[in-house]
């Protein structure tokens, strides 16, 4: 769907969006050169960033609670994927899993099998 | 310039790539459909430069919802960086003010992943110039992909599912973190707890479960110590 809103409206949104997310890129990487060490409580948090981050990024994705959305293509395709990650640790073959498998469920639904 | 390292960089980056190209069309493709014209579209891409949030704001944009919720779901979802960019300064410390605040621009998921884990092993490497290898690689094609989805616009079919590589992306930089059972904990809380809080307004699901699923790794490490040392 197209937006209603005006060009300067658009243009005043992205603009602070993008400042923000500057600032959030920027904020330890400019602070910590005037600390001398990085607190150890906080380096024990930020060793779990990635971790916690990246799966709140990806599960939903792959499955939903809501079972009139759910898709069993995503699902299975994405368990798939993360075998193949898990085993490999290679992003080419996770990326080919994920969209083979949900291709061939494609497939294999639309030509009504 | 070490022009070795910016290659190595860039080199590392190019497996990624495989997940930024359709990222970037379905950005671009989202923009076109958000009723964004070219110069607009890659406006977005250049002063936001984030994924994930470049396509919540269109879509938010795109059913006219107010714009201070467009921006603040933006900046939540951004608010990520806030940790990569504590995490990685401390190898940036050295640098100029100036650099530090070229490298911040340029800081993503796959920039951080790349580079954090090649400062971690053994091998040396010049931090600077090896973090603008790759990083300067995705924006590259992160910014031509954009156009590349912008020009192509609806013709894409939605049944190619392109939107489907963002998260394998995400899962390919997630497996290689889970490497013991304390940042396991945070990967498992964290993932369900954002799939529980999928429908709350403002993406508060990813932030609530980010944040319990960190403190539920530091949790497991604190209690795997204390076993440990008695």
């Amino acid at each position: 769907m197209a937006t209603s809103y005006d060009p300067a409206a658009l243009v005043a949104a992205v603009a602070l969006a993008g400042v923000l997310t500057y600032a959030c890129r920027l904020s330890f990487i400019a602070l910590f050169g005037r600390l001398e060490e990085i607190p150890p409580g906080v380096e024990r948090l930020l060793r779990f960033v990635p971790a916690a981050v990246l799966a709140a990024l990806v599960l939903p994705s792959f499955v939903t609670l809501d079972a009139a959305n759910f898709a069993t293509d995503k699902f299975v395709a994405g368990a798939l994927a993360a075998g193949v990650a898990w085993k490999t640790e290679n992003v080419f073959a996770t990326m080919a899993t994920g969209m083979g498998v949900l291709w061939a469920i494609r497939l294999l639904l639309s030509a009504g099998v | 310039m070490d022009t070795t390292a910016f290659r190595r960089g860039a080199r590392d980056a190019v497996p990624l790539l495989l997940g930024i190209v359709p990222f970037g069309l379905v950005a671009g493709i989202a923009a076109v459909n958000a009723g964004f014209g070219l110069p607009m579209a890659v406006g977005l891409s250049v002063v936001v430069f984030a994924g994930a949030s470049q396509i919540a704001a269109l879509e938010l944009l795109g059913q006219n919802a107010p714009l201070s919720v467009v921006v603040v779901t933006a900046v939540v979802i951004n608010l990520r960086y806030l940790m990569y960019s504590a995490s990685i300064a401390p190898y940036f410390r050295e640098f100029s003010a100036r650099w530090k605040a070229v490298l911040a621009y340029v800081l993503t998921d796959q920039a951080y992943a790349i580079s954090v884990a090649s400062y971690r092993s053994d091998r040396p490497v010049d931090r600077k110039w090896y973090y603008l290898g790759a990083a300067v690689t995705l924006w590259a094609v992160w910014q031509v992909t954009t156009i590349a989805g912008a020009l192509l616009g609806t013709g894409v079919p939605d049944a190619w599912g392109l939107e489907f590589a963002i998260p394998l992306v995400f899962l390919a930089i997630l497996v290689p973190a889970i490497e013991d059972r304390a940042s396991a904990v945070a990967a498992v809380v964290g993932g369900s707890l954002a799939v529980l809080g999928a429908g709350l307004p403002l993406n508060l699901g990813l932030l609530v479960g980010s944040g319990v699923g960190i403190t539920a790794g530091v949790l497991t490490e604190s209690l795997a110590e204390g076993t440990d040392g008695d």
